[in-house]
Order: C-alpha cells, then structure tokens, then sequence
C-alpha cells in the first residue's frame, strides 16, 4: 500500500512538473484558459478520457468560430489520476496558477466532494457533467448532469406504468450515489404504496463478479407471482458480469428487465450485448436519438477523433451543454469574471442534442428530457419512453425527510440550502 | 378484455380461413398474401400497440409464413427497405446487408446501412411474440421445442391458451412434453368448479417445482382464496410439499454456487501455490499473469473469428505460453537476483505489476476488451426447475480440478517434479546431487506463472478482461494459499473449495459485502491459532 502512495506522489511531482512547462510557454498569447479536470489514468480513466476530448473538440470549434470575446479560448488539461485528493490539489492549481475562467471536470461524486470546497474557497467555476445523487448546490458549481428526479424517479415510473411492475429489485455497488439513490427510491416506492416485503435491497463490493447467488435470489424473488423488475445503480465493471449471470440462468429482459443509471453506449462498447438486448437504461441522451443536432455532433465527434465507431454518451451531451451555456453566459456578461457569470448564466437556454433546449435553472441544475431505452444487440438503445415536458433538475429531493423542505435558489435567496420551514439559509454551500 | 378480443378475433379468422379454403386455393393464397403484405406495411410506423395488434393478427392468420415473420421480428432481423418501404429479412455480412423479400423469400441483393431501417420492439413485444410463437410451435416435429412452447405458454396461462394445450394433449406422444402440458392444463384446473377437478389439479401442482404452479396454489390459500376447507387442505399440503422439495434443491444450488467460486479460487491460487507455496517467493504480479492469459484468449479470438467454438482449447495452451515464459523472463531477471529476500521481492514483483498493467493499457488501451463466450460455455444444465446450473460455471469446476489433477502428477510423476520438491526441501542438498537449481527455479516459477495464465483464460469467462483484472483476485490467492497450507496443494485445494462454500453460505444471511469481511477475520483468527494453515508442512522442509 505505501508503495502505491510512493508511485502516485512520483506520479504526481512528474505531471506537475510537465504541466509546469507546458503552462510557461503559454502564457505569452492572450487568452482565455478554460480548465479540463478529468483522470487520465487509473480506474476512471475508461470513463474521463472521453470527456477530456469531448471538451477539447469543443473548444476546438469555438476557437473556429472566432473564440470568445474577441480572444482564443485555450485548454488547460492536467490529470488527477483517479486519485480524489489529488482532484483538490489540481482545482487550486487551475485556479490560482493557471487562472483558468472555468473548469469542466469530475465525474464520481467523491471526486466533486473533493473539489468543492477549493472552488469555493478560490472562487472558481465548475461545471459537473455526470448524473448524480442530488442534494446538493453550491453556488460556484453547476450540474448539467441528471439530479435522480431527471433519471431515477421516471424511470421507475416507467416501470410501474407501462411495465407493470409491482416488486422491486435495487441493486447497487457500495457507495455513496447508489445508497443515497435507493434510499430515495424506496421513499418514493412507499409513498406510492409499495410494501416493505416488495422491496429488495442489494449491495455488492466495486468490481463485484461471482454474482451468482444474487442473481439466484432475485429469481426467486421475481418468481412470487408479481411483475419484478430490478433498479441497478451498480457502477462499472461489475455490471458485465451480472447480465451474463442473468442471461446464464436465463432471465431474461422480457421476465425480470433491469433498468441502469450507469450503463451508457461507451460502457457497451466493450462488451458482448447479446445477452443485454432489452434490459433498460435512463438517460437524458442516446446516440441513436433522431435529431439534426444530434447528428450533427456525431459527424463532429467521428471527425474530431478520427475513429467512425467511436459513440458518444450522456455525459459528453452534459459537456456539450454546459460549455455552450457557458459561452453564452460569458458573452452575455462581457466578462470572464466568476461573480458576473454565475449571475449571467441563470436563464440561458441552449439546445441540447436531442431537439429540445436545455435551461440552467437558479439552483445550478438544468431541465433535461428523460429518456428511458432498451439495449440492442449493436449496443445501441432504442428509445421507448421520452417525458412530453422538460424536466427541471431538483437539487434536494422531495422524498428525503431531511431535505423536502429545502430549496436552492442562487437568484433570489442567494442561498444552496435554504429551509422553507425555520426560514433560514444554512451555511453558505452544500 | 384483450384475451376476449383476441379469442374473437381468432375465432373469426378461423371462420375466414374455412371459408377460403372452400374458394380456388389460389386466389385465397393471393389475398392472404396481400392482406399480409398490408399488415406488414403498418409494422414500420405502427406504435408498439399496433405492433401488438399486428402481431396477434398474424398469429392467427394461421399463415405459414407468419411463424417465419414473428421468429425474424423477434430476432431483430426484420427491416425495411428506405426507398420501396418493402419489409424485409437482413442478414449481415462483412460491411453489406444481403436482403431477402419476407413474403416469397426472393434474394433482394445488398443494401447499404443506411439504405434499411430496423422495425424496433420492446419488452412488452418480444414477450408477446415469443408467447405467439409457443403456441404456433406446438405442434412442432422436435419434442424439445414443444417443451420450450409449453413452459413458454406456462409463464403466462390464460383461458385460451387452454384449449390449445387440451388439444395438444391428446396427441403428444413425449413425455417430458405430457407432463408439462398437463402442469399447464391443472393450473387453470385449480380455478375450475367442479370440487374433483379440482382436488386432481392441485394433486398434480403438487408434484411439480415450477415456481408457476406454486403461485397458483399461493393463491388458494391465502386468505380470501377459496372458502372450501378440503381444498385448502389439500393446497396446502401440496404447497408444503413444494416446500420441502425445494428447500433440498436451494441447498443444493448454495453448495454448487460455492463450489464454483471455491474453484475459481483454487485456479487463481494454485499457481501461486506453486510459486509461493513451494519456492517461498511472494509474487505480486501473479495477477497480472492471470491477466495476461486472459488477454491471451482474447487476441485468440480476434485471430479466429469464425471458430469462436474452439477458441478456447487454443486460448489454454496459449496462455500458458505466454504467462509462462513471461513468469521465466521475470524469474531470470529480477527475482533470482532477490531470493531470500522477501520484502525486496515483494517490491521489485509488485513494481512489475504495475509495468505489466500499463504495458497492456499501452498496447490494448485501457477498455476492457469484449472475450465472447463460446456457445457451449453459455445457458444452463437444467436438471430441474428449482435447479439449473450454468454451464460455464460447471465447466470451470472441472477445467480447475483437471489443472489440479494435472499439476499434482507433475509434481509426483515427473523427473522435474523430483528435482522442484528436492530443490524446496533443501537446496544445497539438492545442489550437491547434481540438480541444476537455477534452472529447476526458472522452470518451476514458469509453471507456476504458465498455470496462472491458463488460470485467466477461465477467468475471461467470467469477469471483464481489463488492465485490473489481475488486482481483483491477488488478494484472494494469497488468502487461500495462506489457508490451506503453505507448500501444501490438496491444502489449498481443501482451503479454495471451503472458503467458496462458507463465502455463499454467509452471502444471503449477511450480503456480499459483509461474507467477504467475515471470511477475513476468520481467516485472521485461523491463523492465529494453526500460523503454517490447514496442512502445514511437516518435518525438515517446515524449517525452510
């Protein structure tokens, strides 16, 4: 174990020294430097690269058009190697070295929490584009990713409306989104009437693969006469195996769906998905989505990689708005200044890839449509429920006791954490 | 009310259809044919409820060609042409889609991708197809199909699959098929009036594991069930019956889910049995050899394409090689220079680990790589309804006790297992006999590392192959290495299988999380008391 700790440090001084000289030889143009917080190496990296290109060729083309306020708009990369503590040390490194205007980054929710308060501190931007647990909502971030009620809460709606199910699998990977999720998704089941016998919870260890006996258990669970479905919020690798597990011992999508929040194109595209074809996953994007936008980013991104299979995934549709929404909110306040921005940006709308416009709301969510799809065998979803409405993020759920009756609102009440009952702001952040 | 509908509706084409015979058989052949032409038409743009109406209006049709239809919409196969919106049957080849006409099966040449649209189905559909599809093949040549339609129609009974399954009844000559039928027709029995029927019925769920027949006796006996005091009686027992069956199998099913784990312990360990067990070296980059191997059997497969079947006898040896000769090449390179000195080989072993991960990052990116499973290694062996085991995990318990048989003849048998026990027990000893000891330790932590390989070829079959492949399981083979016995391998056989069959037993009393922890301070509190495992080593070679 210390040895790792040695690498990592080794690791670390090497990238900042690098980094050092690539910031010198920069820092003779002027420009505005937008910073790309995602891990390039270690586990993450599977998931962050992509988002790291996707930011690039996003400022790529804003610099084609002419870049922002009349200067080019120059990216700033580092690498915090899937390491949450390292994830701080390189925010206040972009910030009060780099100078950076903003910073598009994280992805796991320890990783947001690490950065946090160093945005805070300096003042910075930060814009999240993952789907996350919620509860949340600081002043200095903004979460283009989906809160539960824009991912969670209609896709079990679509379960219990058009699929009929009436008991409930949630199965998770033991850590913070998936237990903060289920804890709010057995609220919402209770309170629609669901019985606690209903329900079964389910926790596995990351990277979990002998999922034999669960599997088992949840067949036996869905084999009491009422229609099953299972909730996974399991991350990751371990989600591979668990469908083979299912498809060996035959259950299938039509029997027992499961319906995913962390299963997108790019996780399918390393892995064999005859045995998946439709089970479920909700997002507010998909590849396979018809719009011009939507078809239009693709061509950009294939040319942009060079790689015609290269697919693009939820996150990067978050990215893709959060950046723009950004530019916007910058030219609209004439200022790359935090302050200005963060008051410019509420109210801006921008279109997403999926033919509809995306708001950024004052409690720093954005409205997203919901999609729910069914995997197919190319790896593709094939859409079967969109929400009519756009929905608007909520930052604190409606179904946690501790937060129904908090509000954020960064307009009127200045405030991420405001309690509607005693009438007071609690803290200034999260 | 849709079951109503769809009775009528079937009852009504049958009309038709007696009436079409009595006409020209031609011109009725002509008009079905274009009435299916027509309801094709409205399966590109249709809602997924037309679907399901056309679904069920072609099943019965009771035309030949609509059991083709369904089967090719079901596998995703059906498609339409863009410019003519004729629907059509695609099969993929290389970078084309060869077409053929759905109605007469005429070749309609290539398409481009983009030329075609796939007809999309959901959930609700395909189960709606594969029930329509039970009942079209009930009649079918092959028994085992029939089986296959009668559990199918069995998940998901109502009146009027009933009398198809009557009727079936009457002519199946199969017995597997009989009694599944007869399961069928005593679920809908038990709802029957008649007091006999009835008593038969539920006399007949009594004998059955089908978790379908227990929700049907469920039923009765729950309160606000049947009033009839026999007939709960007799549910009930029934029911208990049930029970207790079950209850043998679900031990059954536990002790062969921990078997399997136990036997992917005991691959991933025994390797190390070797090389820790018997050369006392303490090698952290055992895992990455297991990764290797698993890497082996995927570039396998990219080079045979189309013998995926065969993929893995290739894979095995493959990767024996290859993790082998890496572990000689580790071996010669670093670890002779240490011996005697384990922390500094746990260092420099663990330094190569990390080397072998980002080596294989480099050359295959960091993605986990897709290692398909071979037809055979998939589904299940269903003995029964209550238990089914899978094959690949049932393969795998075999391949590891064929390893373990095989490396304990090498170790009993063979000139070179003579000289590896000589050499652990005492090399000086053994180095004044005349054995070469340098290569006798090359030669063994080649085995041990080749074992590791082939140990990850099984392991592709399971887990995600992936730079970190190898982390996931290190720990594990120490631990059972540690407690079975070091330089012991029935220990560790004996250590890989029990702690496979204590982790599933605690599983479904304590969750995954807390069986891996409990395991953990067990193991803890094991060495405490016995430090040398389950077998230590006697005499002379325990001082080593």
């Amino acid at each position: 174990m210390n040895s790792r700790k040695q690498i990592s440090t080794l690791r670390c001084i090497v990238g900042a020294v690098a980094l050092g000289m690539m910031s010198q030889w920069v820092q003779a143009a002027d420009t505005i430097k937008v910073g790309i917080l995602h891990s390039l190496s270690g586990t993450m990296a599977i998931s962050e690269t992509t988002l790291k290109d996707t930011m690039l060729m996003l400022i790529d083309e804003q610099n084609k058009k002419g870049g922002l306020l009349g200067k080019k708009l120059e990216a700033v990369v580092v690498d915090p190697a899937s390491n949450w503590p390292l994830f701080a040390e390189k925010t206040r490194e972009l910030i009060s070295k780099d100078k950076v205007a903003a910073i598009f980054g994280c992805w796991t929710s320890v990783s947001r929490k690490s950065v946090l308060p160093v945005v805070e501190e300096l003042n910075g931007l930060l814009f999240y584009p993952v789907q996350y647990e919620g509860e949340e909502s600081s002043k200095n971030v903004f979460y283009t990713g989906a809160a539960p009620n824009q991912q969670a809460i209609p896709a079990v709606d679509y379960l219990m409306k058009d699929v009929g199910a009436k008991r409930w699998v949630l199965a998770g990977t033991d850590y913070v989104y998936p237990r903060t999720t289920n804890k709010i998704l057995e609220a919402y089941l209770k309170a629609k009437g669901v019985k606690s016998e209903d329900i079964m919870i389910n926790y596995t260890p990351f990277g979990h693969s002998d999922w034999q006996s669960i599997v088992s258990d949840i067949k036996k669970f869905g084999s009491q006469g009422k229609k099953t479905a299972v909730v996974s919020t399991i991350n990751g690798d371990a989600n591979v195996p668990f469908y083979k597990e299912l498809a060996n011992q035959g259950i299938s999508a039509a029997d027992i769906p499961v319906v995913a929040f962390s299963v997108g194109e790019e996780e399918l595209s390393g892995i064999d998905t005859k045995p998946l074809v439709g089970h479920l996953a909700a997002w507010n994007y998909f590849m396979s989505v018809d719009a011009k936008e939507n078809d239009a980013f693709i061509k950009q991104w294939h040319a942009f990689i060079k790689d015609k299979k290269r697919v693009t995934n939820d996150p990067m549709e978050a990215h893709y708005i959060g950046f723009n929404m950004w530019v916007k909110a910058v030219e609209k306040a004439k200022s790359t200044d935090t302050n200005k921005v963060v008051d410019a940006i509420v109210g801006v709308k921008v279109p997403n890839l999926t033919g509809g416009t995306a708001e950024m709301l004052p409690n720093h969510h954005i409205t997203k449509p919901v999609l729910i799809g069914e995997i197919q065998d190319d790896g593709q979803f094939e859409v079967v429920s969109k929400t009519d409405k756009l929905v608007p993020g909520d930052a604190w759920s409606d179904f946690l006791p501790g937060s129904k009756d908090i509000e954020a609102d960064w307009v009127k009440l200045k405030c991420g954490n405001y309690n509607t009952k005693t009438k007071k702001c609690s803290g200034q952040n999260f | 009310m849709t079951s109503l509908l769809r009775g009528c509706l079937r009852a009504l084409t049958m009309l038709a259809l007696s009436l079409l015979c009595v006409l020209p058989t031609a011109w009725a052949e002509e008009n079905v044919g274009v009435d299916l032409m027509a309801q094709l038409q409205q399966f590109k743009d249709g809602s997924f409820d037309d679907k399901a109406r056309i679904v069920a209006a072609l099943e019965s049709s009771g035309d030949e060609r609509a059991i083709a239809i369904l089967k090719s919409l079901l596998a995703g196969v059906l498609y339409y042409r863009k410019d003519d919106e004729r629907v059509v049957i695609v099969k993929e080849s290389d970078d084309a889609y060869q077409l053929t006409d759905v109605l007469n099966g005429e070749s309609l040449g290539e398409a481009e991708r983009r030329d075609v649209k796939k007809i999309p189905i959901n959930n609700a559909l395909r189960g709606q197809l594969r029930g329509a599809l039970a009942r079209l093949s009930l009649s079918h040549k092959n028994p085992a199909v029939r089986l296959e339609a009668v559990k199918e129609i069995i998940k998901d009974i109502d009146a009027d699959s009933v009398p198809l399954l009557r009727e079936a009844l009457t002519k199946e000559t199969d017995d597997k098929v009989l009694e599944a039928m007869r399961t069928g027709v005593a679920m809908m029995d038990v709802g029957s009036d008649d007091k006999a029927v009835r008593l038969t019925a539920i006399e007949n769920l009594g004998d059955t594991l089908l978790p379908e027949a227990r929700q049907h006796l469920q039923a009765l006996v729950e309160p606000g069930g049947v009033s009839d005091a026999d007939i709960r009686f007799a549910a009930a027992q029934a029911l208990a019956q049930i029970e207790s069956r079950r209850q043998v199998y679900d031990f059954l099913e536990t002790v062969f889910f921990g078997l399997s784990l136990g036997s992917v312990l005991l691959l991933a360990a025994i390797g190390l049995a070797i090389t820790f067990g018997v050369m006392g070296v303490i090698n952290m980059a055992h895992g990455e050899l297991m990764m290797l191997g698993a890497y082996t059997t995927y570039v396998v497969q990219l080079l045979m394409p189309n013998h995926i079947e065969y993929s893995l006898l290739v894979a095995v040896p493959a990767a024996f090689l290859v993790a082998g000769l890496t572990g000689i090449a580790i071996e010669r390179g670093v670890i002779r220079f240490l011996y005697g000195r384990p922390l500094e080989t746990l260092l420099a072993t663990f330094g190569i680990s990390l080397l072998l991960q980002q080596a294989v990052r480099s050359v295959f990116s960091p993605l986990n790589r897709s290692v398909e499973t071979p037809a055979w290694m998939s589904g299940s062996l269903e003995i029964n309804s209550a238990l089914a085991l899978t094959y690949n995990r049932l393969y795998i318990i075999l391949f590891s006790l064929l390893v373990f048989v095989a490396l304990l003849l090498i170790l009993k048998k063979t000139s070179l297992g003579l000289q590896v026990r000589a050499v652990a027990q005492n090399r000086d000893m053994a180095r004044a006999m005349g054995i070469r000891t340098q290569w006798v330790d090359a030669l063994t932590f080649g085995l041990g590392s080749g074992i590791a390989g082939v140990a990850g070829v099984a392991l592709s079959q399971l887990t995600n192959v992936g730079p970190n492949l190898g982390q996931a399981y290190i720990i594990d083979s120490f631990m059972v290495v540690v407690f079975g016995g070091v330089g012991n391998l029935w220990g560790t056989l004996v250590g890989a299988l029990s702690l496979g069959v204590v982790n599933k037993f605690l599983e479904p009393w304590s969750g995954a999380v807390l069986a891996k922890i409990l395991v953990l301070i067990f193991i803890i509190l094991f060495i405490q008391k016995r430090p040398r495992g389950l077998f230590p080593q006697k005499g002379r070679a325990a001082e080593g």
